[in-house]
């Protein structure tokens, strides 16, 4: 009772002979095929190489191209020379030239001799699994591929689309059902004979050899035809990052080698001398009788991949420079951009502080200065407070801003003075939490002491910035959170808003508002809105303001904070 | 850009007229070496750091053409056993930073090889470079079909004035100049070159802040399998054929990049920008050393409260200044 190794080598000659080494000192036979692009003085140096070595033996070879039936009909004449000059063997083993065995061999041979019957494969139906690259699930079992995806691509391509136009479809024979999966296995002798010797070998054959990748589905496919018990996993640990190309170990990856309790793991850099000594030499290194257990080294690896497709969402860097609305996230966290409210509240600023313990910034767009919280002159990762470099690029300035204070709620002020170039950004940001009291911008001018003209003209000026901007946030591309009143509606009832934003930045220390932010006075506010629409320049962005309202009730005193239980 | 591309050929086998070969053990390379090019003048107290710690690397041979030192860096060079020297007297300027002489020496010896193009004040950092060597990482690339390796200039400077602390040959600069922005950068794209245009860090909070716009770039690929075809436009900020510059993600992933850290803030920098403003030999009419001279008259502190200290390139990972893409 033994495993034999079936090894596919083409490169790092040295490593394969290394390995086969080990596994022949543990007993294993070991039957070894070379790629036919290999010259030939390679290959006959590597033959000497290992000369000396008892039961091992070279089969014949074929030209293994990626993709295609090589390594398929490789690995069938590797097995059969296996199965025809080892009759002890009763399991087989696939490995490549840059497998490296984890475990002591010995715990290999004994696991599988407690599952005589079972075959290790990782077999799934196509439709189940969504591993494909390129687009070709099913089709690689209902198309033909007679050109190289290395080496002619453009025919590759121009032959698959052709064959959708014409609806090709293959039958697959004597209605087998497709599976596919990783193309190391290890498969019992009852089930590779009977694959091997199948009476319709040459009808499956002549299907598989035109299908895409074989190696992943002949084997795969075939073995449910006969397997008595199928573990449909891989004993070896492979992992295959988006472009289908294996992962590749290295040093640093001994611990978590040694942690996963597989028995080989490919591929490994050849230069990784510290894990082919950690794992060839060191038989003693005995590990518990544990299952398999690659879980952690899926997370590491899975994790790469989705950094690769997807990435950290708000970073733009060096090698992350998304196209516009493919982001995946315009910003690295929720904030929140506030309009109107310090111009309408004197205290607004400190009090949201106080209400959400977020970082309450002025107007960080404002024209003169980068007003950041406390008024520091520079922030978490050294963006400072100039302006003409905020205005270089105010978007990259925002998106940094978000960046940089990952992990703390941002809120700041905007208004129609401040640079508009970021408007489109900020709104299209489903991060972004907007509240905007219009009209507001006229009360700093009520309070001023300008001209009347003047007056007249800013007016006229921040009322258009402020249209234009209301145009964008109503649009029907933005996705942020968009909350919009008129003055005149929100100071009728300032409680249940200013509840309903705290509630959505969702820090608020208190369950109820107990102190609203004073407000300022506006007596007085009605007529000086209607002085501006008698000199001809109508204010509309504060909704209707009474002319009586500053006249009638002309308030001595201060208004008092509003106090809510 | 083809035409491009061969003018700037040319141009390069033009001015390497100008190089006399003082050593040339270039006999010594092998197929599959990793190389390394460089031009440089007077900069014999950096070179014994930077020559360890790219052969630390695993960088197998030098191509260094020394811009008319008058130090003892040429001697100094002549004697180290894995170096090729060249000398030159011609206008740094005029071969457009020394970028001419490289192109023209990395066609000639660097077909197939990788190779890094660094100044003598530049350091790789790339992922995973404290555990697996530069070869790890060039085999990796190749596996995935990558030609070109992105790594951002990131500024290097010490706590306290520049003067402050002197730095001694063979010293490691980032025991000094520990420190960087990590969060002021802005990009924007090259539409002629398909390259990313990086600016910011302490170059333009201190340096720039009144013109932005002057400001470095700060985008480079200084590691790249040459093929005898390619050339640097600018410096190493970008290459032609301009495929070779789309070492970034345009759809939401990250590719993986490293970091090149940047030794120039140092006490040697201010005797440094007096040369080179004395021989108006760098960009845009040396604006950037008018503006080092005018600021540095004061012994400046660059350092602020929002300094991040160097650590390590997880550190720069976590912070999104490079990235371990799919590499892991």
């Amino acid at each position: 009772m033994s495993v034999g190794i079936v090894m596919l080598v083409h490169t790092a000659f040295g490593r394969a002979e290394q390995s086969a080494r080990h596994w022949a000192a543990a007993g294993c036979p070991v039957v070894i095929h070379v790629d036919k692009a290999v010259p030939r003085v390679r290959y006959d140096a590597f033959v000497a190489a290992l000369a000396d070595v008892p039961d091992l033996k070279f089969s014949k070879r074929y030209r293994c191209e990626w993709g295609t039936w090589g390594i398929v009909a490789a690995s069938q004449a590797a097995s059969e020379l296996m199965l025809n000059s080892f009759a002890d063997v009763q399991h087989v083993y696939l490995a490549s030239g840059s497998c490296l065995p984890l475990r002591p061999v010995e715990e290999l041979i004994e696991y599988l001799a407690d599952r005589p019957n079972v075959d290790f494969i990782e077999s799934a139906t196509t439709s189940e699994v969504p591993w494909t690259v390129g687009g070709l699930d099913m089709e690689r079992f209902t198309l033909r591929f007679p050109f190289s995806w290395r080496r002619n691509r453009y025919l590759f391509d121009r032959y698959v689309a052709l064959q959708r136009r014409l609806k090709v479809k293959r039958k697959v024979p004597n209605d087998l059902e497709p599976h596919m999966g990783s193309q190391w296995w290890c498969l019992s002798r009852r089930t590779l004979s009977s694959i091997l010797k199948d009476p319709d070998r040459m009808v499956y054959e002549r299907y598989f050899k035109r299908v895409w990748i074989p190696d992943e589905s002949y084997f795969q496919t075939l073995s449910r035809q006969y397997a008595v018990k199928i573990e449909s996993r891989s004993l070896t640990l492979s992992k295959f990052d988006f472009q289908g190309k294996p992962h590749i170990f290295y040093d640093d990856h001994l611990q978590l080698l040694r942690r996963s309790d597989c028995f080989v793991a490919r591929k490994i850099w050849p230069h990784a001398d510290r894990l082919y000594e950690a794992f060839l030499t060191d038989a003693a290194g005995a590990m518990k009788k544990t299952e398999p257990n690659p879980g952690k080294i899926d997370r590491i690896f899975s994790k790469a991949v989705e950094r690769r497709i997807r990435g950290r969402a708000g970073l733009y860097m060096q090698s992350r420079f998304p196209n516009e609305d493919w982001e995946n996230g315009v910003t690295a966290a929720p904030y929140s951009m506030f309009q109107g409210f310090t111009e309408l509240f004197e205290d607004f600023e400190t009090w949201l502080a106080r209400a959400t313990g977020a970082r309450v910034h002025g107007h960080l767009f404002a024209p003169d200065r980068v007003e950041f919280a406390e008024g520091q002159s520079a922030i978490n990762g050294a963006l400072s407070d100039s302006p003409t470099l905020r205005d270089y690029n105010p978007e990259a300035f925002l998106t940094n801003l978000i960046w940089n204070t990952r992990g703390e709620r941002q809120c700041f002020q905007f208004g129609p003075d401040d640079n508009q170039r970021i408007n489109w950004r900020v709104a299209k940001d489903p991060n972004a939490q907007i509240s905007v009291i219009t009209g507001a911008w006229a009360i700093p001018l009520f309070k001023s002491n300008f001209n009347f003209a003047d007056i007249r003209s800013i007016a006229a000026q921040l009322q258009k910035n402020e249209s234009d901007h209301m145009d964008v946030l109503r649009s029907t591309y933005a996705k942020a959170r968009i909350r919009i009143w008129t003055m005149a509606e929100f100071i009728e009832a300032p409680m249940e808003p200013l509840q309903g934003i705290l509630d959505e930045i969702g820090r608020t220390k208190l369950r109820r508002l107990s102190e609203a932010p004073r407000m300022v006075d506006l007596s007085g506010f009605g007529q000086f809105l209607q002085n501006l629409k008698n000199q001809g320049m109508h204010p509309y962005m504060m909704g209707d303001f009474p002319v009586e309202h500053g006249f009638e009730t002309p308030q001595e005193k201060p208004r008092k904070p509003y106090l809510v239980r | 850009m083809r035409l491009a591309r061969k003018r700037l050929r040319v141009r390069a086998y033009r001015k390497s007229l100008q190089l006399r070969c003082v050593v040339d053990r270039t006999s010594q390379v092998k197929e599959g070496d990793l190389l390394l090019f460089s031009t440089q003048r007077n900069e014999q107290i950096r070179l014994p750091y930077f020559l360890q710690y790219y052969r630390d690397m695993g960088v197998t041979h030098f191509f260094i053409v020394d811009n008319d030192s008058d130090d003892d860096t040429q001697d100094y060079l002549m004697d180290q056993p894995d170096v090729s020297l060249w000398h030159t007297k011609g206008s740094y300027k005029r071969s457009r930073f020394g970028v001419d002489w490289l192109n023209h020496l990395q066609s000639k010896y660097a077909h197939g090889h990788w190779c890094v193009v660094v100044d003598p004040d530049e350091f790789l950092l790339y992922p995973f470079c404290d555990t697996r060597p530069l070869r790890a990482l060039t085999d990796w690339l190749d596996s995935c079909s990558i030609r070109a390796f992105s790594a951002m200039l990131l500024d290097m400077y010490p706590k306290g004035g520049l003067n402050d602390q002197p730095y001694v040959a063979g010293q490691n600069p980032f025991e000094i100049a520990s420190w960087f922005d990590s969060g002021n950068y802005t990009i924007s794209r090259n539409y002629h070159h398909w390259n990313l245009w990086i600016q910011g860090g302490c170059r333009s909070r201190v340096f720039f802040p009144d013109q932005p716009e002057r400001a470095p770039a700060l985008n480079k690929v200084p590691l790249v399998k040459w093929d005898r075809r390619y050339t640097y436009v600018n410096s190493t900020h970008m290459l032609l054929p301009r495929g070779l510059n789309l070492v970034y993600d345009e759809w939401g992933g990250e590719k993986a990049s490293g970091i090149l850290m940047h030794a120039k803030f140092l006490d040697t920098f201010g005797a440094k920008a007096q040369e080179e403003l004395a021989r108006s030999q760098h960009y845009a009419a040396s604006a950037e050393y008018k503006a080092y001279a005018t600021q540095l008259k004061e012994n400046p502190e660059i350092w602020c409260k929002w300094s991040e200290r160097y650590i390590n390139w997880r550190q720069l990972e976590i912070l999104g200044l490079m990235s371990k893409g799919n590499w892991a």
